[in-house]
């Protein structure tokens, strides 16, 4: 089948406040979605979720259509939005220590994306915001997973270095794959998108196609957002 | 290329593929980018390509062939079927335009045919 991550009634509180609510979600292969929200909407929660990090109240996750456990872990790349990588190293080092962790990491490919855009010599601590954004988005899509959750990719990142990590995803996708990008900065983001799944307190306020809902409303998915979020 | 984000991605590359038809910036027969390296020069998402693609063929303006790739038509007819079908609608938005506007059909024509405002671009006398 091509629904290879299903979320079904997925509930998760934080003490009574409610970060997600009844969430279904069916995401399939060869796909790229746009997971949009403000901050505080419960983005970063669904994916960490998804990726095994957080568990949730209530509900279920199929991945492949197995229940989420450490086995189809390793079908997911998570992308986190902290800075997760050691100041002392060197670049090619991380790419070193990836290739050591994850038998799905394909070094080639991710010296091949870096190759124009960052210097694998550096230090971390010599790589500028832009290049770190680079990188850390290389290093996730270098693995060879089914599922990748990309959490505000652009985040801190200056526009050339948006372009170019735009241009990282376009290039790592396959049919095989899903990527899921959750970002504010929708203008930026939204070209790449199949679908567009806007996120409003914990509920799945919209979600469709991304070229219907276009033709539908007659706007961007930027205007789109506007218009859901700016009624708050 | 420079999209707007206000109308489906598919509908712009389908009229720049065919704008490009037209102009003849491609040529009957030309091989267009597979899905993957076009999806890649514009960044967009793989699968608004090949939707276009799929679109243009159900046009019959463009044809695959299998194993090969994605070809632009060899038809002269069709390449003057699509010059007619953008002028329609160049003249559809005219008149849509200039009704908002206020003017009625005569007045349409006679703007056309005086160029009134002989600016650079619309100038016919000289051509």
């Amino acid at each position: 089948m091509n629904e290879t991550l299903k979320l079904n009634n997925l509930t998760k509180k934080y003490y009574n406040k409610v970060a997600l609510q009844n969430v279904n979600l069916t995401f399939e292969r060869g796909k790229i979605y746009g997971l949009l929200g403000p901050n505080g909407s419960g983005k970063t929660t669904l994916m960490k979720i998804i990726a095994g990090l957080h568990k949730q109240t209530s509900g279920e996750i199929l991945i492949n259509d197995k229940p989420l456990s450490f086995e189809t872990k390793a079908f997911v790349s998570y992308l986190p939005t902290d800075n997760f990588l050691y100041d002392s190293f060197k670049v090619k080092d991380i790419i070193k220590f990836y290739s050591d962790m994850y038998s799905d990491f394909n070094k080639d490919f991710a010296l091949e994306v870096l190759q124009n855009n960052v210097d694998i010599e550096l230090k971390v601590s010599k790589l500028s915001s832009g290049m770190i954004g680079k990188l850390k988005v290389a290093l996730s899509l270098s693995r060879n997973a089914d599922i990748y959750l990309l959490d505000e990719p652009l985040n801190g990142v200056d526009v050339l270095a948006r372009d170019a990590i735009m241009d990282l995803i376009v290039k790592a996708y396959n049919e095989n794959k899903i990527i899921i990008i959750s970002s504010h900065l929708v203008s930026e983001t939204e070209k790449i998108f199949d679908s567009a799944i806007f996120i409003k307190d914990g509920n799945i306020e919209l979600n469709g196609d991304a070229e219907e809902l276009r033709q539908s409303y007659g706007k961007s998915i930027e205007n789109i957002y506007k218009e859901i979020y700016n009624h708050a | 290329m420079e999209f707007n984000n206000n109308i489906p991605i598919y509908m712009q590359v389908i009229h720049r593929i065919k704008q490009d038809i037209v102009t003849g910036k491609l040529k009957q027969g030309d091989k267009l980018p597979s899905s993957r390296d076009y999806s890649y020069e514009l960044g967009i998402n793989f699968n608004t390509v090949a939707r276009v693609y799929k679109e243009l063929e159900m046009e019959d303006i463009v044809f695959t062939k299998r194993g090969l790739g994605t070809f632009i038509t060899e038809s002269s007819e069709k390449v003057e079927s699509i010059r007619h079908e953008m002028a329609k609608e160049l003249i559809d938005n005219y008149i849509s335009g200039m009704k908002q506007l206020g003017f009625m059909r005569n007045d349409m024509i006679e703007f056309v045919k005086e160029n009134k405002y002989n600016s650079n671009e619309g100038n016919m006398k000289n051509e």
